[in-house]
């Protein structure tokens, strides 16, 4: 089971769609009113990094089940400039948008598995799950 | 897509009840500044009792529009925050310390009140 949905972002209205259609998925999934909250507001933060750092890129959204254990797993992908120093952007309080996004550490917290892989000019891809309780 | 402002009394209500995009909390931001010049609202309720998502975003534009709010003379409150909002908020880091909120829309304006008259 590991049908993937994708939602282009490209503008504005894509992180709306992008949540939307987390929010759908995590609701069929049978995730609670709190968790669904948090995947929602885990890909707003994304598709808005891709839209203000990147310009363009894709929010992936798959189920996912791991021998039982069932799931969510969030990918952002996008071609854009790319993370420099991924250690400095995982701090609390970094920014270069002048407080736009809460940034990734705000993301990490809000989902159970968190990982990002950055390649300066070639792009960033960010995995993020949350697991069924 | 605009979000109705309503005047009753000195106070102005907003109940946002759509899903908020980026440019509809800009809009709404400017529409309620202007209101509030235009009426002379010395209190004004923003109830969320609705809204099932506050991203960094939207809690920027809302702590910026009390803030300005404030420049102008008026008060604002946050009413009806949902308790997986609430969560939500303290998980991605966002206190939303400064900003005055209350339980429901009745004890919102009875904080206005409070404020105001006291």
């Amino acid at each position: 089971m590991d049908i993937q949905s994708c939602v282009e972002v490209r503008n504005e209205w894509d992180i709306v769609s992008a949540r939307q259609l987390g929010r759908n998925m995590a609701k069929e999934l049978g995730f609670g009113n709190v968790d669904q909250a948090r995947i929602t507001t885990a890909i707003s933060e994304l598709a808005r990094n891709i839209y203000l750092y990147a310009g363009n890129g894709k929010i992936c959204i798959q189920p996912i089940d791991q021998l039982g254990k069932k799931g969510l797993k969030i990918i952002a992908l996008d071609s854009g400039p790319g993370i420099r120093d991924i250690r400095r952007v995982m701090e609390d309080g970094y920014t270069t948008s002048g407080g736009l996004g809460a940034g990734l550490p705000g993301v990490k917290r809000l989902m159970d598995e968190f990982s990002i892989e950055s390649t300066v000019d070639v792009g960033t891809e960010i995995n993020a799950t949350k697991w069924l309780r | 897509m605009r979000i109705p402002i309503l005047k009753l009394h000195e106070y102005l209500l907003i109940t946002i009840q759509v899903e908020l995009d980026d440019q509809t909390a800009l809009q709404f931001q400017e529409d309620l500044l202007s209101k509030i010049h235009d009426t002379g609202a010395k209190g004004v309720v923003i109830d969320l009792t609705s809204v099932d998502m506050i991203d960094s975003f939207i809690a920027k534009v809302l702590g910026d529009v009390v803030r300005m709010s404030k420049l102008m003379g008026a008060q604002v409150v946050l009413t009806g925050i949902q308790p997986a909002v609430a969560i939500t908020l303290i998980d991605l880091g966002i206190s939303m310390r400064e900003v005055p909120t209350a339980l429901d829309l009745e004890q919102g304006l009875d904080k206005l009140r409070l404020e105001l008259e006291g």
